[in-house]
C-alpha cells in the first residue's frame, strides 16, 4: 500500500509491504542513524520520534505511520550547527562506541518536549529502552542532565 | 606534557553523535545477496542426509552451501597471534553438530525474508548423538567430541580435554601441610554473553580489480585476512579488510565468526554478500565467556602472609576451543600475579561440552580468577579476624617484586620473566577505603529486613601478550603541518583512535586536530594483531609514539637542512637556527614538497613488548539484601584504579564506568540457562537483562597516580581491568550484610533466602 508522511520536516510517499517495519523503511531510505540493534523492541538502538514520542521503529509497521510525522537524529543537526544534546554528549564524553548514542539522543529530546521537571530519575527513566554497553550510562546522563535542565530553566525548546 | 593527561574530545566523536554513516551497515551495496545460517537444532547429532532440492528451487535462492561444498579443513576462529595456540577443530560446515546453534547449512538469497524462507525448505536428517553438558562428566564419558583425525592442537580428544596446563613453583604440598592456615573454597562464574549493541555483521563484495573486500564489524582484521585466506585457499593478497566504526565488541568480535560465509558466497557468485546476526543468533551462536569451576587453596603462616596458592581450573569450552588454552592460561596468570606466595601451582583443564561456544569476553578469564580468589581471601580475612583491606596489604606483589608465573606460563608457551615496575594497588585500595565509608559501614550491625554490607576486591590485568602483540604505525606529513596516522590498532568503540592521536600530537608538539587518523584497513595500514589483551594504548600507543619520533627527527633533519644549520633544534612547531634564523613547520613540509630537499617526510615504527605491565583496581560494593526476598541491590561502587599515567582521563573513566555493569550483570542479572537437550532459554534482551539507565548504583571512578616505565608516557592499559573486581566485592558485601557466602554466579536470591534459614539468620 502507499502511505504519506512527514520525515524530517519533508513530505514523502512510501509503498509499504504488509508486516514491513518503520525500521526497514528507514535504513533502506540510508537513514543511517536509526540502527538495528536486536528486532524485539528492547535495545532502542532505533528508537525515532512519531509526533515527537520516543518509539522503537522496529515495533512499528509502516502502514500505522501513515499522516503521522516522524524524525530521526539526521533533521537535529545541520552542517554548521550541532542540537544542544549532540554538544553535550560530545561535551561530557558520553559517545563510545557510539551505536546507541542516537537512539539516546532521541528518547532525551522527547523527554523534553514533554515538559515535565527534568531531574536525574526521569532522565534515567527516559533511557531505560536504550541499551548501553560501553559507559554504564554515567556520562550520558551527566550530558542530559546539563542540556535539559539548560533548556527547562530558559524555557527554551533546544 | 600538553596533550597526554587531557579529556581530548574523541576524533570521531562528532561523526557519532550526529549519526553518520559509519558502521559496516551504512553502506549501500547494489545486487547484495543476503545470507542466513541453518543453526542445529540438536546438541549433538550426525548428519545423515541433507537435502537443499527445495531450497535451492525457491525463487530468489542463489545458492545454498552445506558441508559437501567444502573440503575437510579443520581451523580456528580465534582472532590470536599466529601459529595459533588453541586447537583447530572446526570447519566452515561440517557433517556432525556439536551444539544447538552449530551451524548447518547456510543460504544467500536476494531478500532476507527470501533466505529465510529457504532455511525452512531444506531437509536435514540427524543421527542424535549422546550428550554431555557436564564438564566433569565430559573427561570420564566415554563419548567424544573430536575424535575426528586431522584435527590439531586438541589436548585429549579422547576424553573431550581441549586444553591442559599445569605448572608448579615451589612445593605445594608440603607448603601447605606446614602452613598455620589454610583455607579451600570451589567457585563457578557462568556462560555471559558480550552483548556488544552492534550485531556482528559482514559485508563482502570484489573490487573493480576482483579482489575480495571484506567490511566487517571485527577488533582483529589481520587475523580475519589470514583467516579467510587459508579457509577460502585464496591468496592474503587478494583481500582487503576494511573496519569500519564498531558499535562494540568486549572480546565477542575477536572472532571470524561469519566472515569465512560472506566470503564463500561472493567468491561463488561473484556479487556481494551480507550477514548479520539476529539478537537471538548472538546470544546461542556467536560466542560466550567460558564457564569456570575453580578450587582455590589459600596456605597462610601465623603473621596472615601467604605460603601457597594452589588452584584448579575447569573449564567449559563449549563445542569447540576457540581460546580454550589461553582463557585458562589468563585465568592462571592472573590469579598468581597478585599475591606473592613461595608456593604456587596451577592445575587446568579446557573441556568441550554440548554448548554454545566459549570465546574471548572483556577480562579473558581474569574474572573467572577474581570471583573465586577474592572471595576466598575474604573467608580467610574473617576467619584469621584480619581486615580484609589489610591482608591484602600485607600480601600484595610490590615494585621490584618478580612475578614468577609470568615466565613459566605464557601464552600457549612458555612466557617471559616478568618484574613489577609499578604498582599502585596499596593506593587504591587506601582511597577506595575513605571513598567508599568503609569504617563506618563494617562496624554498624545490621537488623531489620534490608541489611547492608559492604565488601572490597581487588584485581590485575595485563597490557598486551609479551613477546606476540605487535602493532605498527606509520605518520606522514602535510603542507599546513597536519599529519596522517596510519595504525593497524582497531578501535571498536573504546577511542583508542583517539589516545593513538594524543600520543602522536605529544611527541610532534601539534594540536590532536592536525592528526588525521585512519585506522584497521589492511590494504591501507600497517599490521597490528588488533584489539585485545588490553593492548592497544601499550602497544600500538608505543609503536605511535617512535613512528612520531621517527617523523620528528625527519622534520629536523630537513630543517637543518633548509636553515643550513646543523645545530638547529626544534622548538614548539619551528626548527630554530640560534642565529635568529627560524623555519616553521608548514614551510619545512612545503619546501620539501615543492622546492627544496625534495622528499615526503613521515615516519613508520612497530613495537613488541616482553613486559605486560598489570593495570591493578580496587573496587568496594555497598549492597543491600532484602531478607524477605533474597533480592540484593548494589547502591554503590567505589572503583579506583591503577592504569598508570591516564592519556585522556575522560575516556579512561568511560571504560571503567562500562565495565562495572558488565560485571555486575554476569554478578546479579544476566542469567544463560539451558534445558536437559542443550537448548538455550533466555534469547532475547527481556529475558538477558543487560544493565539499564535504572538498574545502574552510584558509581565513583578514580584513578591512582601512577606512572609505568615501560610504556608510552608512562601508561598502562585500562580496558579489561573495571570488569575483574565488582562480582567479588558484591558477595564479599553480601557476606558483610547476612552473612552469606555465594559462591556461584550469578547471585540468585533463593540461594541467600535458603542459606539465611539454615544459618538461622532470619
Amino acid at each position: 500500500m502507499t502511505i504519506q508522511f512527514e520525515l524530517n520536516g519533508h513530505l514523502v510517499q512510501a509503498n509499504s509491504l504488509p508486516g514491513s517495519t518503520l525500521l526497514e523503511y528507514l535504513r533502506s531510505d540510508e537513514i543511517h542513524s536509526v540502527k538495528h540493534g536486536c528486532d524485539h523492541g528492547e535495545c532502542g538502538a532505533c528508537t525515532v520520534l512519531l509526533d515527537s514520542r520516543s518509539v522503537n521503529a522496529c515495533l512499528i509497521l509502516m502502514h500505522t505511520v501513515n499522516g503521522r510525522k516522524i524524525e530521526t537524529l539526521e533533521s537535529f543537526s545541520t552542517h554548521e550547527e550541532l542540537h544542544p544534546l549532540q554538544k553535550d554528549f560530545l561535551h561530557e564524553g558520553a559517545v563510545q562506541c557510539g551505536f546507541c548514542t542516537p537512539g539516546m539522543i532521541l528518547s532525551l529530546e522527547a523527554l523534553d518536549r514533554e515538559g515535565s521537571e527534568i531531574k536525574e530519575t526521569n532522565v534515567r527513566d527516559a533511557l531505560n529502552g536504550n541499551l548501553c554497553r560501553c559507559t554504564g550510562y554515567v556520562k550520558p546522563v551527566k550530558a542530559a542532565l546539563a542540556t535539559l535542565q539548560k533548556s527547562s530553566s530558559t524555557g527554551g525548546d533546544s | 606534557m600538553k596533550v597526554i593527561g587531557q579529556d581530548t574530545q574523541r576524533v570521531d566523536g562528532e561523526a557519532l553523535v550526529r549519526g553518520n554513516a559509519v558502521f559496516a551497515d551504512d553502506i549501500k551495496l547494489n545486487n547484495v545477496l543476503h545470507v542466513k545460517i541453518l543453526h542445529s537444532p540438536v546438541a549433538h547429532a550426525k548428519i545423515l542426509s541433507i537435502d537443499v532440492s527445495r531450497a535451492q528451487a525457491l525463487e530468489g535462492v542463489e545458492a545454498v552451501f552445506t558441508h559437501k561444498d567444502f573440503k575437510t579443513h579443520y581451523y580456528t576462529t580465534a582472532g590470536q597471534g599466529y601459529p595459533e595456540p588453541g586447537p583447530r577443530d572446526m570447519r566452515i560446515l561440517d557433517s556432525t553438530v556439536r551444539f544447538v546453534g552449530d551451524r548447518v547449512a547456510f543460504v544467500a538469497a536476494e531478500t532476507l525474508e527470501i533466505a529465510e524462507e529457504a532455511l525452512g525448505l531444506i531437509e536435514v536428517e540427524y543421527d542424535e548423538l549422546p550428550t554431555i553438558f557436564d564438564v566433569e562428566e565430559a573427561m570420564t564419558s566415554n563419548i567424544s567430541l573430536h575424535s575426528e583425525s586431522g584435527k590439531s592442537g586438541i589436548h585429549d580428544a579422547a576424553h573431550n580435554v581441549a586444553a591442559h596446563l599445569d605448572a608448579e613453583i615451589g612445593d605445594i604440598i608440603k607448603t601447605l601441610e606446614s602452613s598455620k592456615f589454610v583455607f579451600e573454597g570451589t567457585y563457578s562464574t557462568p556462560f555471559v554473553q558480550m552483548a556488544s549493541i552492534e550485531p556482528h555483521i559482514s559485508l563482502t563484495w570484489l573490487d573493480e580489480n576482483n579482489r575480495l573486500v571484506i567490511r566487517t564489524s571485527t577488533q582483529v582484521p589481520f587475523h580475519v585476512r589470514r583467516i579467510v585466506a587459508e579457509v577460502m585457499d585464496i591468496p592474503v593478497s587478494k583481500i582487503r579488510v576494511i573496519k569500519p566504526r564498531i558499535g562494540g565488541g568486549f572480546g565477542g568480535k575477536q572472532e571470524i565468526l561469519n566472515e569465512e560465509l560472506v566470503a564463500a558466497v561472493t567468491l561463488k557468485t561473484g556479487r556481494p554478500a551480507r550477514i548479520e546476526y539476529t539478537r537471538t543468533e548472538e546470544l546461542f551462536a556467536a560466542r560466550l565467556r567460558h564457564p569456570e569451576l575453580v578450587t582455590f587453596r589459600l596456605g597462610f603462616d601465623k603473621n596472615q602472609i601467604l605460603t601457597a596458592i594452589d588452584l584448579n581450573i575447569l573449564e567449559n569450552c563449549g563445542a569447540y576451543g576457540p581460546h580454550a588454552l589461553t582463557v585458562m592460561s589468563v585465568t592462571a596468570q592472573k590469579a598468581l600475579s597478585m599475591y606473592k606466595a613461595p608456593s604456587i601451582r596451577v592445575n587446568g583443564d579446557g573441556v568441550y561440552t554440548n554448548l554454545p561456544i566459549g570465546g574471548a569476553y572483556r577480562g579473558y578469564g581474569a574474572p573467572q580468577a577474581f570471583f573465586p580468589l577474592e572471595s576466598l581471601m575474604d573467608e580467610a580475612a574473617n576467619a584469621m579476624n584480619i581486615d580484609p583491606i589489610e591482608l591484602r596489604l600485607k600480601n600484595i606483589f610490590k615494585v621490584g617484586d618478580d612475578i614468577p608465573i609470568a615466565k613459566i606460563l605464557g601464552e600457549g608457551r612458555e612466557g617471559f620473566p616478568m618484574v613489577l615496575y609499578s604498582t599502585e594497588v596499596a593506593a587504591c585500595l587506601k582511597q577506595g577505603r575513605e571513598l567508599s565509608g568503609w569504617e563506618q559501614l563494617r562496624s554498624e550491625k545490621q537488623i531489620g529486613r534490608y541489611r547492608r554490607g559492604v565488601g572490597v576486591a581487588v584485581a590485575g590485568q595485563g597490557s598486551g601478550i609479551p613477546g606476540i602483540d605487535m602493532g605498527a604505525a606509520f605518520i606522514k606529513m602535510n603542507e599546513d603541518a597536519s599529519f596522517n596516522l596510519q595504525v593497524g590498532a582497531t578501535d571498536l568503540g573504546t577511542g583508542s583512535d583517539t589516545a593513538l592521536a594524543q600520543i602522536a600530537a605529544e611527541v610532534l608538539g601539534v594540536s590532536v586536530d592536525k592528526i588525521i587518523v585512519y585506522s584497521s584497513d589492511t590494504d591501507m595500514t600497517p599490521f597490528d594483531t588488533g584489539a585485545y589483551a588490553s593492548s592497544t594504548t601499550y602497544i600500538s600507543g608505543s609503536a605511535v609514539k617512535k613512528a612520531a619520533e621517527n617523523c620528528k627527527a625527519m622534520i629536523l633533519e630537513q630543517g637543518r637542512l633548509l636553515l643550513d644549520n646543523d645545530k638547529a633544534e626544534i622548538e614548539g612547531t619551528f626548527v630554530v637556527g640560534g642565529d635568529g634564523k627560524q623555519i616553521s613547520f608548514e614551510d619545512i613540509c612545503t619546501k620539501s614538497f615543492y622546492t627544496d630537499e625534495q622528499k615526503q617526510i613521515m615516519g613508520t615504527a612497530s613495537h613488541m613488548s616482553y613486559d605486560s605491565p598489570p593495570p591493578f583496581n580496587a573496587t568496594f560494593a555497598e549492597v543491600e539484601v532484602d531478607t524477605l526476598t533474597g533480592t540484593v541491590r548494589v547502591i554503590k561502587i567505589v572503583s579506583v584504579t591503577d592504569a598508570g599515567q591516564i592519556i585522556n582521563p575522560r575516556m579512561a573513566e568511560g571504560q571503567i564506568e562500562g565495565g562495572i555493569p558488565q560485571a555486575l550483570g554476569m554478578t546479579l542479572s544476566e542469567f544463560m540457562p539451558f534445558d536437559d537437550k542443550g537448548r538455550p532459554i533466555n534469547l532475547d534482551f527481556n529475558s538477558y537483562h543487560i544493565y539499564t539507565a535504572r538498574d545502574m548504583p552510584e558509581l565513583v571512578v578514580r584513578f591512582a597516580d601512577s606512572h609505568e616505565p615501560t610504556g608510552p608516557y608512562g601508561a598502562k592499559a585500562v580496558a579489561e581491568i573495571p570488569i575483574n573486581a565488582p562480582a567479588p566485592a558484591v558477595t564479599n558485601a553480601v557476606y558483610n550484610a547476612v552473612g552469606v557466602r555465594i559462591k556461584h554466579l550469578p547471585i540468585r536470591p533463593e540461594v541467600i533466602l535458603g542459606a539465611m534459614s539454615k544459618n538461622g539468620a532470619n
